[in-house]
């Protein structure tokens, strides 16, 4: 009996002083294994009378199963140590910079061209396009343009070398020369909106021989200037992400369009940033009008049935008042920096739904 | 157009602010670009007493004055010679903004001593050129009084912009009229009551053309008058010019540019002694030179029409008069010339000789022809007012071009085009005002254009009259119908890929760039060139003269500016177009990308290599999936254009006809010539290249996978180094097309360890079996018909 209680202290006390796993097994294999002490301690159970073994046997087999348990335990404690041991060793310098991941960027001239037409496909506008080199009927006569208009003249237009015909391809100046093409290639009803490239032969601080123009165009035989400035009035709003935007129609001058107009929107110069939406100051944002009847006869189309309105709006200059860009002629330079900072991530896909911008 | 308000108030009575009539001015189409207003700006310049002026004691030049501003008594170190005790000037204290030197005063020490505030000149006010010396005021002039107010200068100046069809408000008396007739003030009328000539004209004047329409000159009216006295003109008149920034010259000129700005009317008025004999109007000969007032020859073709006597062309009609016949102190007889002259001819004339002038500005947008003999009573009554004399009969040859005509106006048509009702009489009334006298017959208005409105035409042109006189303002916006309530895509299908590939490629860490259509020749040169015809005539500057064939250039060039910038990891890209012709067919659609260094920088882990030709191919691959191109089944061959290195470059392509890109490293002489640093790769996609689904499925086909594990073999064949890989791979898979799902190269090796000229090609493929499991001998016999496959096809061997 007291052999018993001995052995289980011996055991438990070599257990507790275990400290590696390789020790622990063999002295599980010297206390439970096949000849272990706990093992022939069990085995001499066969000699004993019945009435011995049966007070014997339960407290062999307690032993057994203390031992066996706080073998176990040790393991567990042992196994965490060494995992924790391990862990340690394995930390690494959570400061140390990622591995460098770029994403690139989209050029807030394509970012704002898709919010635009985002907007405008809400209004049940399509996306016409047209050629950058035109001819001169399409740019200029067909809307009305006489050939001894100033913007004919070569300090305007760029032009191709002349033909033998006399004629001469041009670059266009506006890209209301899609207005012409797509009411002589398809009936009214129309509605569509164009961006697109032009052309005119000017560089400054604010002007760049390249830019970018939309066009809109609606032709059927009811819409009259109250929709050119609802159309207008709902494109600002979404556009500039604005409950309200004031804005003003002032009575203007283009050959294509009769009555013509300006507009307007109000905002406020602080510094070098402009503020849309409110404020004393006005900034002249596109110019539109009812489609001349001269143009619409031009393009075939009786003026006496169908009529509508048209408007042309600087895409580089709302994008850099929408988005605070100073500089016209950075957007042409390609500069990695400027693109970093002024672009947009791809995933930023202007939708109605999910917003046009962050 | 500059004009003043107290001019205005000469043709317009009205009482409304300045900020009224500036709002007023703008909603009827005549916009206000400027007001200057120096009352307000100048507010602070005060009449003041010098008391005491005495020499600086460091300064032979300057002198320190004693100044009482009416409100303290300050000191002020002057340079100005008239500077002195007892005088009154002109003072603005410390903190006043002086225009004409752009300085804002504070206190300050000159040359030791201190000085408060200044004592200044008309050009230091900015109201003159005058500065020899410092302002003098009179005795009697109030101290601390506005001198602004006290000059007559509290008069603001308002700069309008005149678009191309108003010509009529090219004169302060036409803006007028267009403000009367929105019922802003009431227009006071012109005295034109013709003044009776005392004798017949010594000079007689005629049209002399033959067979040319329209005529140059279609009427001249013209009028001696002897014995003028010319000097120069009074004070008011002076005044007036001053304020809208012109010079005054003498009596006589400053009258011509009165009648100008005043009626929108140019006239000449010719030293009548320095003519020979009559004067005609007619072409110029070829090669005839004029000395113009601008002091400048000018060698004028037949295109140009001359006013000239028997001898001389005397001056350009209708854009610049000449100098030898203009008038002087010592003129006595004058010759007033009033006439009209052909927009056309004058636009085309003055362009070519780059003249521009206040006649020119007029003349091209159209003169009211209606207006000849008025505009002369009204310059003989300015000339015998200012500078006396005795005026002949007026001579007029030629009668002007047929300006009457009508317009009707359906009443409908102002609601149906501005969408807005517009009252009847508010139509006849504005119609009315503006001086189209305006006939109600029925439906219509019954309209007579007025003589000074040559631009209208039409009907639209009324509706537009009536609309921004009643206002633009009134019409109320409203929605357009909606057609369908949930809108459609507004891009078509190749519009769509134009927008996905510019995501796609952003996505790949690439940056897009906007860059010019057109660039260097010598760089197009480079990329294939460009016909002649796509060459500018009149490029904005010699190095943007060529339409470009390719965006590599472009790109390229970006890249070594941004190099210069000590940016050399390049990853940029365009979507946009190349041309190659001057038709619309010549214009293409391509996504063009360069990348150039390293594909990361230096990091602590690694990871950065170079970018290499198959980062291209690799873009190009990602692009044609992400536009539903048929990456998979797309070939690629070599023969990339020559802009590409002849053995680092591809293309893709849907049979031989149909290259959908091309690719590679750039080939080196071309980074060469455009000075920028290599290596660098680049891709040019051709969208439009690419075929468009034939019809719009959204369902996908049913995935099919199996339920049986794949099976992967590893084999190495020694192979020539000719043997471009895909032949190998084509090989594998064509050994069993059911079975064989993959074929993956993942070594390639040359060098020592195998035959020269030979190169070592390892790759895996996958078995995939669909309805059990398959058998070693299965597997064996598929890899051995893989072996003998690729061996046929390449004469190669598998490696032991």
């Amino acid at each position: 009996m007291q052999d018993i209680e001995k052995l289980e202290q011996d055991l438990l006390a070599q257990i507790g002083e275990v400290s590696d796993l390789d020790a622990l097994e063999s002295l599980r294999i010297s206390a439970l294994g096949k000849k272990g002490s706990v093992s022939l301690m069990m085995r001499g159970l066969g000699q004993m009378d019945p009435a011995e073994r049966q007070t014997v046997a339960p407290k062999l087999n307690k032993l057994k199963n203390t031992v066996g348990e706080a073998i176990e335990r040790a393991k567990a404690a042992l196994h965490a140590a060494a995992l924790d041991a391990k862990l340690a060793e394995e930390r690494i310098d959570i400061t140390l910079p990622v591995r460098h991941e770029t994403t690139g960027r989209i050029h807030p001239i394509s970012q704002v061209m898709d919010e635009i037409t985002e907007i405008f496909a809400g209004m049940g506008f399509d996306v016409a396009e047209g050629p950058d080199i035109e001819n001169d009927f399409n740019n200029f006569t067909a809307l009305n343009i006489p050939p001894e208009h100033p913007a004919r003249q070569m300090h305007d237009t760029f032009y191709l070398p002349e033909k033998e015909d006399g004629s001469r391809q041009l670059l266009r100046t506006h890209t209301s020369t899609v207005q012409i093409r797509t009411m002589q290639s398809k009936k009214p009803p129309h509605r569509i909106v164009v961006p697109g490239r032009t052309f005119r032969s000017d560089s400054d601080q604010t002007h760049t021989p390249m830019f970018h123009q939309i066009e809109g165009l609606v032709i059927d035989k009811t819409s009259h200037m109250g929709h050119l400035k609802g159309v207008l009035a709902e494109f600002c709003k979404a556009f500039f992400e604005l409950d309200e935007v004031t804005m003003r129609f002032r009575p203007s001058y283009f050959p294509f369009t009769e009555p013509s107009a300006e507009m307007d929107i109000r905002c406020t110069f602080a510094g070098d940033h402009v503020k849309v939406g409110e404020g004393d100051d006005w900034l002249e944002i596109l110019g539109c009008g009812m489609v001349n009847p001269r143009v619409l006869e031009h393009c075939g189309l009786d003026p006496t049935e169908y009529q509508g309105f048209a408007w042309g709006m600087g895409i580089d200059r709302i994008a850099m008042l929408k988005y605070g860009i100073p500089d016209l002629r950075a957007f042409f330079d390609s500069d990695l920096r400027w693109l970093k900072h002024y672009g947009f991530v791809p995933l930023d896909v202007p939708t109605l739904g999910g917003g046009l911008s962050r | 157009m500059k004009f003043t308000v107290s001019w205005l108030k000469e043709h317009l009575e009205f009482d409304a602010s300045l900020d009224e009539l500036s709002d007023k001015l703008t909603s009827i189409g005549l916009e206000v670009e400027d007001i200057l207003d120096h009352s307000k700006k100048l507010d602070a310049f005060r009449v003041a007493h010098v008391i005491e002026a005495v020499p600086h004691p460091d300064a032979d030049r300057l002198r320190v004055c004693k100044v009482d501003t009416g409100k303290e008594v300050v000191q002020v170190v002057c340079g100005a010679p008239n500077a002195r005790t007892g005088m009154k000037g002109v003072f603005a204290p410390s903190g006043a903004y002086v225009p004409g030197t752009d300085l804002l005063l504070k206190p300050t020490k000159i040359r030791g001593v201190e000085s408060n505030g200044m004592l200044v000149s008309e050009r230091e006010m900015g109201i003159s050129d005058e500065h020899d010396g410092i302002i003098e005021m009179p005795e009697d002039a109030e101290i601390g009084a506005s001198f602004v107010h006290l000059a007559g200068l509290d008069d603001p100046m308002i700069e309008i912009a005149i678009t191309p069809n108003h010509q009529d408000a090219l004169g302060v008396y036409g803006i007028a009229r267009d403000l009367a007739a929105s019922g802003f003030g009431k227009l006071k009328p012109l005295n034109t009551t013709a003044i009776a000539g005392a004798f017949e004209s010594p000079i007689s004047v005629r049209l002399n053309f033959t067979d040319v329409d329209p005529m140059p000159c279609s009427k001249f009216a013209g009028r001696y008058i002897r014995g003028v006295k010319n000097g120069p003109s009074p004070k008011w008149l002076q005044k007036k010019l001053l304020a809208i920034g012109l010079r005054p010259i003498s009596a006589l000129v400053d009258i011509t540019n009165l009648v100008t700005f005043d009626l929108a009317r140019p006239l000449h008025v010719f030293d009548a002694d320095k003519i020979n004999g009559d004067i005609q109007a007619r072409l110029a000969k070829d090669g005839e030179t004029l000395l113009a007032l601008d002091g400048e020859e000018y060698k004028l073709d037949s295109d140009a029409c001359v006013i000239a006597d028997d001898t001389h062309a005397l001056g350009l009609g209708g854009i610049m008069g000449g100098e030898l016949s203009g008038c002087s102190e010592d003129t006595v007889n004058v010759f007033i010339e009033t006439a009209l002259f052909d927009p056309v001819r004058i636009a085309t004339t003055g362009r070519k000789l780059g003249i521009e002038s206040d006649a020119r500005y007029r003349f091209e947008r159209g003169v009211d022809p209606a207006f000849v003999e008025p505009a002369v009573e009204i310059a003989t009554r300015l000339i015998l007012d200012l500078c006396g004399g005795e005026p002949s009969e007026v001579v007029i040859a030629g009668e002007g071009p047929n300006w009457y005509k009508t317009v009707e106006l359906r009443k409908s048509r102002v609601k149906e085009l501005g969408g807005i009702d517009v009252p009847v009489q508010e139509m006849v009334t504005i119609l009315d005002r503006l001086g189209f006298a305006p006939q109600e017959a029925g439906e219509v208005l019954r309209t007579t254009v007025p003589s000074w409105r040559m631009d209208v035409a039409g009907e639209a042109d009324l509706v537009e009259e009536v609309l921004r006189i009643y206002g633009y303002d009134n019409i109320e916006p409203v929605p357009l119908p909606i057609e369908n309530v949930v809108a459609k895509p507004a891009v078509n299908a190749k519009q769509r890929r134009v927008r996905i590939a510019k995501r796609a490629l952003a996505v790949r860490s690439m940056m897009e760039a906007v860059t010019w259509s057109f660039l260097p020749r010598a760089h197009a040169d480079l990329f294939g060139g460009v016909p002649d015809d796509i060459v500018l005539v009149n490029p904005i500057s010699a190095d943007l003269d060529a339409m470009r064939p390719s965006l590599l250039p472009n790109l390229i060039a970006a890249a070594g500016r941004n190099h210069a910038r000590g940016f050399t990891d390049i990853s940029l890209f365009e979507v946009g177009s190349e041309y190659h012709s001057d038709q619309p067919e010549g214009q293409v659609m391509v996504a063009g990308g360069i990348r150039g260094g390293q594909t990361s920088s230096r990091h602590w882990a690694g990871g950065g290599r170079k970018f290499d030709a198959y980062d291209a191919k690799a873009d190009v691959l990602v692009l044609l999936e992400a536009v539903g191109g048929p990456a998979s089944s797309v070939q690629v061959v070599t023969g990339a254009p020559e802009w590409y290195h002849p053995g680092r470059s591809g293309v893709m392509q849907l049979g031989p006809k149909n290259r959908l890109a091309a690719f590679g490293e750039i080939h080196p002489r071309v980074l060469e010539a455009m000075k920028v640093k290599g290596p660098i790769v680049g891709f040019e996609i051709y969208l439009d290249n690419i075929p468009l689904p034939k019809t719009k499925e959204t369902a996908r086909p049913p995935l099919v996978v199996s339920d049986y594990q794949f099976v992967e073999r590893d084999f190495a064949f020694e192979v020539d180094v000719e043997i471009p890989a895909e032949t190998i791979i084509r090989a594998a898979r064509g050994s069993d097309k059911k079975l064989i799902t993959d074929v993956s190269v993942f070594d390639i090796y040359q060098g020592e360890k195998i035959t020269a000229g030979k190169k070592s090609v390892a790759f895996s493929v996958r078995l995939q079996p669909t309805d059990r499991t398959l058998t070693e001998e299965e597997i064996d016999a598929v890899a051995a018909k893989v072996i003998g496959n690729i061996e046929k096809a390449t004469g190669g061997s598998l490696r032991q």
